[in-house]
């Protein structure tokens, strides 16, 4: 008895002479084959080439620096909080005198890592950074051959001195002229902070 | 016995209880915040103008309205007293102010604090405060310092509160702990590089509402919403042995006295175990710590289903008598909103 009504009896008659040499089906197949050879291909070349993505592609995280190359992040935990994926851990140190020019604030990420396999590119943890140090730029993800290798650690998600990271397409023009404010402890580097100190206050 | 009527609720207390108090016996939303006021220890509040409320009857022999909000930690009730928190929009802008006082100076360092998740000043200004500051001039900066080994001040997130001075005055003895100099300059001090000695003295690091004292021993180990709060005890010859671990995973990274819905310590603890059990063999562990569901030291730890649905079913009795006002989240969980 049928539940669904839509089951169907496989009849299995034999195969007629044309049938049995099996030429039209080949030739109909080649056929769909060389069609295809003049169609434009969906596919594209990547690395050599890359796709048109949007400006605000959310793809591979950066930990940004500030201008005086001093590491943004303090490691207060609020993307790791607000992580859906639960795919950034982190953990703390404290800066030692001398390091100014390394960290920003007194407390820094000592270990900081995001599990590429875990990770959705929601944008939550650069929504949650009081910081303006972690952003999701336009680079892709590439592959790997391990897991292990898709953990990324400090030594791939800060950016480097002679390589910035370009990320003012992704801020709202508002917030690129705040940042030009040196008046606000945010756009401070400790170079500005220094010079504050010897001014008076 | 005093009949007084905080936001439309009337309560009988006993001759000489505080306004503050008396809205702690209601319970709820009514309850004004308190960032200096600590009933455990002698002579607190008066400091910080937190727990402000309207008073607009004055009492049933004198009917006038008091002119100006009055400190409820402060002011006893009178018979035939009414009361107005939550409900008079007034007052809440009257708070809005104190709070902008009371960050004027504050650094505003959270991500780097290690009190934040847990810090009174935090709350009052994601509850009362406004999310802009006007203050344009140099906040007061002062150097971190050590006090003791254990304790480090951090006077720039400091408000003033002098609970940590109450602490030093009424639990050791032979203070060595006190504010030095008056009104913008005023400053919590050990009177240079007098350490606390006293077994008693972490008790600081608990009753401090903002991570003005903290300890050294937790010091950027981990944000408070990563651990996970266990109570445990043990025989103590000093203190009742009755604490709250930390975890992070296996690891026990802070000891800190349990702390009731008002974020005040139910029994204070001594130095030996707070700085130096911190091993699970040392403790006899009771259970995890129930953590209000609001609070960001419950992220990311989940609860029974049936816990939850108790506790929605708990917030839905409970909104619907009193419509709009109850917000969601808040007075669920506290067992006092039962009697309203």
């Amino acid at each position: 008895m049928s539940l669904s009504n839509r089951s169907v009896v496989v009849s299995k008659k034999e195969m007629s002479w044309s049938e049995r040499l099996y030429l039209p089906a080949i030739l109909g197949g080649m056929a769909i084959t060389i069609k295809h050879l003049f169609k434009r291909k969906p596919t594209i070349k990547y690395p050599e080439e890359v796709r048109e993505i949007a400006p605000v592609y959310r793809g591979q995280h950066v930990l940004k620096r500030d201008e005086a190359g001093a590491e943004r992040c303090t490691a207060c935990g609020l993307c790791a909080v607000a992580c859906p994926a639960e795919a950034i851990t982190m953990e703390s140190a404290e800066r030692k005198k001398g390091e100014e020019n390394l960290y920003r604030e007194e407390k820094y990420a000592r270990i900081y890592e995001i599990n590429m396999l875990r990770c959705i590119f929601c944008g939550l943890c650069e929504e949650a950074c009081p910081k303006e140090a972690i952003f999701l730029t336009d680079r892709i993800v590439p592959s790997s051959f391990t897991r292990g290798a898709e953990v990324y650690g400090k030594d791939k998600l800060v950016e480097t001195l002679e390589q910035p990271v370009d990320v003012s397409a992704r801020q709202r023009p508002e917030v690129l002229e705040f940042k030009q404010d040196k008046k606000h402890n945010h756009n401070q580097t400790h170079l500005d902070k220094k010079a504050v100190r010897r001014s008076g206050h | 016995m005093a009949k007084v009527t905080i936001d439309g609720i009337t309560i009988d207390v006993p001759d000489g209880t505080t306004i503050l108090n008396a809205a702690r016996m209601i319970g709820g939303e009514i309850v004004p915040p308190a960032m200096c006021y600590y009933s455990k220890l002698k002579t607190s509040g008066g400091y910080c103008r937190t727990c402000i409320v309207k008073v607009t009857k004055g009492s049933e022999k004198d009917p006038r309205p008091m002119p100006k909000p009055v400190a409820s930690c402060r002011t006893t009730v009178m018979d035939g007293m009414e009361v107005q928190n939550i409900t008079s929009p007034d007052l809440l802008e009257a708070r809005a102010g104190v709070v902008e006082f009371l960050l004027l100076n504050h650094p505003l360092d959270c991500p780097v604090c290690d009190q934040a998740g847990e810090c009174h000043l935090q709350d009052l200004a994601y509850n009362n405060g406004k999310a802009e500051t006007r203050y344009a001039f140099p906040r007061r900066e002062f150097e971190r310092r050590d006090i003791g080994n254990n304790v480090q001040l951090h006077m720039n997130r400091c408000i003033l509160c002098y609970r940590c001075v109450k602490v030093a005055d009424q639990l050791t003895d032979g203070r060595v702990h006190g504010v030095i100099n008056r009104g913008e300059v005023a400053e919590i001090s050990t009177y240079i590089d007098n350490v606390i000695e006293n077994e008693m003295s972490g008790n600081v690091i608990d009753v401090c509402p903002v991570g003005a004292l903290t300890d050294k021993t937790f010091r950027f180990k981990s944000r408070v919403w990563y651990t996970k709060p266990v109570d445990a005890h043990r025989d103590c010859d000093k203190c009742c042995g009755k604490v709250r671990l930390w975890y992070k995973g296996e690891e026990v990274l802070r000891v800190t006295a349990r702390k009731d819905q008002y974020g005040e310590v139910e029994d204070w603890i001594c130095n030996t175990c707070r700085f130096d059990k911190k091993e699970t063999s040392q403790w006899t562990i009771e259970g995890p710590s129930k953590i209000s569901r609001d609070s960001v030291i419950s992220a990311n730890h989940y609860e029974s289903l049936q816990s939850l649905r108790k506790a929605t079913k708990e917030q839905l009795a409970n909104a619907l008598p009193h419509g709009e006002k109850v917000q969601a989240g808040q007075g669920a969980l506290n067992p006092n909103n039962q009697k309203q």
